[in-house]
């Protein structure tokens, strides 16, 4: 902190005044000036009311400076000058503010904040002030722009933005933004104070699920008016029911992003547990494995987040896959047909990992960075937003379950796979080498699992314990879907996620996920073989 | 009782080890000075006391594993049902000496702002209500699931998964507030039991030879169903389920009465380990735990009952000795015991010395 000595003040004040006779010098150059310095001196009073008419007064005037002078007021960096009333823009730095000059965008230096006064915002003039900054916005040639200008109005309207929008409506050709207009303008005819107007606008909006309308639509079904309050009822009714069919459908998206999730964390132990039987709890270290790799990966290439996903994918795969195989060449092979004593050691194994990953890389948490393109939403209607990372994460479930599903329906892989875990005598004695099939297919499961390491590493945090969070769900996903069978786990992790989002609202989270296992156990006493058992001669052992 | 050892040699060597250690270390404890080298400290009587409880609680998964054929990854919640009710008999001795001097509520209870006890805390001020909970509470809840399961013949793995997502269930249940358990935290700062002091030496020798007899006799129970005629059943169930059904035994009740006597042999373990370590909180419920306990069984030696017990105090002073030394290594040391141990010694370190002697 450095204060100014009495000598720099001195300066200082020379050097503003200096500054403000060569502006309104070169000022006066520019024509229509005088509406908007009268409106940036009325900026500086003390009264709210005042600013709110210098802030209509400045939007009026058209001037290219007005935007970023107001944005700057939003972000309370306008501020005057205490000697000689001089706006400007100050930006916070160590030692005091650095200033712009509002009328010629000269820099002023820095100057302590004791010389300065800033012009203050209450709420009210924040929503005006963002209303009149999406107004300036509606003469943007950005048709993007032009629409989040319009989408930004809702709930700020006042007399100005509707002039301005009624007046822009007349020359936009986008049908878009042209109906987002139109609804806005609607809403502001709700407050109209003719008959005829209230009731077509409330004809108008009976489809509309802005929160604006319903919020007006309340007030007016109690209108002293008999039709108006008929027409209001009768609109809010069926907005209601419209939203309470979007709130399910949104919950039904999150039901099916978190079974995604599930069926990624489990289709790859439906190979390994589902088809060759082996119980691996390393499971979900396997998922960890993939999640670090993920991380290890992006400290590779921090430049390019977007593309170090896409890597991570393929690498996780060979991560993950190549411990899978170590671990069934070293452990699992000396253990087929026990399957208590293989639950034992991958359990074992499952520690060793977790414990290396821990003297590695720290037992805290990594933060794994989300691409651009994962980020943000895709806005389907006001009330409906499907946020793309989990959008995302249904198609990428989707894509490695039909991949998954082709290798092991049409390769001569998956044909090797089937017949072995069908009868693995015959199969040998048909010529299949029975032990490489084995150590390739819990590699393939392994793999899988890492790559459902890379999306979870987008989802939740990426420690040593990752795995142990999703194995035990992992299992019951499986087992509820039938062993052995991947539709059954596709289907059974869709069900578990969907039945888990619809129960979280009235019963909370941990309750919901408690009664989702209460429900596993009583239904695995009425069907011990899952929702589609194997049938056939598989089904004996 | 002879006729219970009768062949049992390692059961005869482990109940005179016992026998000599309940009357040598409360001995040595109170008769030596501090600066002996043959002095016991109070610390190290906890200790072995608390190792006494977790050999209970191997017995116990020792009988149905062993015996029965089933691997519960789920005993640890019998043990914590245990614990809990032992440890809601100690939170209403506290009184008014909790932090917030409140004479009723227990001090988590005053802070969740909880005007008065919830209906399932009502009896637990009385111990010989709550020793009947310790028995009860594990039994029942060992029954329903028994019932339920044994009946709709879930085995091998699935039982095993099941027994899993119980624990699961029941982990994610107590960690919460609403529950009326201490939620996250538990049930902690335990003063007296029975108006004895628990910091007093006197208390930690009586717990400790209260937790020798009850290994002793949980050992001769275990002993006494393992010889008897549903013991052998069982032993048939393990090999052969189906033959057993078909020759017209009743599986489902004989698997039922086991898992629910060990269940409750897991529960009295629990109750005894509370006291010792002033604590019981939901991690106790937790997956990991009840893996970990099947791994002593393994360790020491499944179907011998003494390898149980051989196996939780090996496991258990590894665990305590190396988390001092070197806590990082622990977990390193204990995943490869336990492939290890089901790779090269199938049948555990009981099985290693019996074929050495042959």
């Amino acid at each position: 902190m450095t204060f100014f000595f009495p000598k720099n003040k001195i300066l200082l004040i020379l050097f503003l005044s200096l500054s403000l006779l060569f502006s309104s010098n070169s000022f006066a150059e520019t024509t229509n000036s005088e509406p908007f310095i009268q409106a940036l001196e009325l900026l500086q009073s003390k009264s709210y009311q005042e600013k709110g008419r210098a802030i209509e007064q400045l939007t009026a005037t058209k001037d290219e400076r007005v935007q970023s002078i107001l944005e700057a007021m939003l972000k309370a960096r306008l501020f005057y000058t205490k000697e000689n009333k001089v706006t400007v823009i100050g930006i916070k730095k160590e030692d005091g503010f650095s200033l712009t000059h509002i009328l010629n965008q000269k820099d002023l230096g820095i100057v302590s904040k004791s010389n300065l006064k800033k012009i203050k915002v209450n709420n009210k003039l924040r929503g005006i002030l963002r209303a009149s900054i999406a107004t300036l916005s509606l003469s943007s040639s950005d048709t993007k722009k032009r629409l989040n200008a319009v989408k930004q109005m809702y709930g700020k309207t006042n007399k100005a933005t509707i002039d301005a929008l009624k007046i822009h409506l007349e020359t936009e050709t986008n049908n878009k933004i042209r109906s987002e207009i139109e609804t806005l303008l609607h809403i502001n005819d709700l407050d109209s104070n003719d008959k005829e107007t209230q009731l077509s606008a409330i004809k108008f909006l009976s489809n509309d699920l802005h929160p604006e309308t319903k919020n007006k639509l309340v007030v007016l079904k109690d209108h002293s008016n008999k039709e108006i309050a008929a027409a209001s009822q009768s609109a809010l009714k069926n907005i209601n029911e419209k939203l309470g069919f979007y709130d399910n459908v949104n919950t039904a998206f999150f039901g099916l992003s978190l079974g995604s999730v599930l069926v990624l964390a489990a289709i790859g132990l439906a190979i390994t547990f589902g088809v060759m039987g082996v119980i691996n709890m390393a499971h979900g270290e396997l998922i960890m494995l993939g999640a670090y790799t993920t991380y290890v990966i992006q400290q590779l290439m921090p430049n390019y987040i977007g593309l170090s996903l896409v890597v991570a994918v393929p690498a996780a795969f060979i991560v993950s896959g190549s411990v899978g195989i170590l671990i069934e060449r070293l452990v699992i092979r000396h253990l087929y047909g026990r399957p208590l004593e293989t639950l034992l050691a991958t359990f074992g194994i499952s520690l060793i990992l977790q414990q290396a990953v821990r003297s590695v890389f720290s037992p805290l948490n990594r933060s794994v960075e989300t691409p651009s393109w994962l980020s943000g939403s895709l806005e389907i209607n006001p009330a409906l937003s499907l946020t793309y990372n989990r959008l995302y994460i249904i198609l990428f479930c989707l894509a490695v379950f039909t991949l998954l599903f082709l290798i092991i329906k049409k390769t001569s892989l998956g044909l090797s796979v089937q017949a072995v875990s069908q009868n693995r005598s015959m199969a040998r004695a048909m010529g299949i080498r029975a032990s490489r099939v084995d150590a390739l297919t819990f590699g393939l499961g392994s793999g899988i699992a890492g790559i459902a390491g890379v999306a979870l590493s987008q989802l939740t945090n990426v420690g040593p314990n990752l795995g142990q969070a999703y194995i035990i769900d992992s299992f019951m996903v499986v087992v509820f879907g039938g062993v052995g069978n991947l539709w059954g786990t596709l289907i059974s992790g869709f069900t578990l996620g969907i039945a888990n989002k619809f129960m979280e609202p009235w019963a909370g989270a941990v309750l919901a996920k408690i009664m989702v296992l209460v429900f596993i156990i009583l239904f695995i006493q009425k069907r011990p073989r899952g929702l589609f058992p194997q049938k056939g001669r598989a089904a004996e052992s | 009782m002879m006729r219970l050892l009768k062949g049992d040699r390692g059961g005869q060597i482990f109940l005179a080890l016992l026998t000599i250690a309940a009357i040598l270390i409360p001995f040595l404890n109170l008769a030596t000075p501090e600066s002996s080298p043959f002095h016991v400290s109070t610390f190290t009587v906890t200790l072995l006391g608390k190792y006494l409880a977790f050999a209970l609680l191997a017995l116990s998964v020792d009988l149905v594993w062993g015996y029965l054929g089933i691997l519960s990854l789920g005993h640890g919640a019998f043990f914590a049902l245990g614990g809990y009710a032992m440890g809601m008999y100690l939170m209403l001795q506290i009184g008014d000496r909790g932090v917030y001097g409140n004479p009723d509520l227990p001090d988590f209870m005053v802070f969740l702002n909880w005007k008065e006890i919830p209906w399932f805390w009502h009896g637990f001020d009385n111990f010989w209500f709550a020793m009947i909970m310790v028995v009860l509470v594990p039994g029942l809840l060992a029954f329903v699931f028994g019932a339920l399961a044994f009946r709709s013949r879930v085995t091998g793995v699935y039982l095993s998964i099941i027994t899993q997502a119980l624990t699961y269930a029941l982990l994610l249940a107590f960690f919460r507030n609403e529950m009326g358990f201490g939620g996250n935290n538990g049930l902690t700062d335990f003063k007296d039991i029975l108006g004895f002091s628990l910091q007093s030496d006197n208390t930690r020798i009586s717990l400790f030879i209260a937790s020798a007899i009850a290994l002793a006799l949980g050992y001769l129970s275990c002993r006494a169903i393992v010889v008897s005629r549903l013991g052998r059943v069982a032993v048939a169930i393990r090999d052969a389920e189906d033959r057993v059904r078909f020759i017209g035994y009743r599986v489902d009740r004989v698997k039922l009465a086991i898992f629910t006597f060990s269940a409750v042999l897991a529960g009295v373990a629990g109750a005894l380990y509370v006291p010792q370590v002033g604590i019981i909180n939901p991690g106790e419920f937790s997956p990991l735990r009840s893996i970990e306990l099947v791994v002593w069984v393994a360790i020491g030696g499944r179907t011998t009952l003494y390898g149980a017990v051989l196996g939780a105090f090996i496991v258990n002073y590894s665990k305590t000795y190396l988390t001092g030394v070197a806590p990082e290594t622990w977990l390193f040391a204990l995943g490869a015991l336990f492939v290890f141990v089901t790779l090269y010694l199938p049948n555990g370190i009981v099985g290693l010395l019996k074929r050495k002697q042959a």
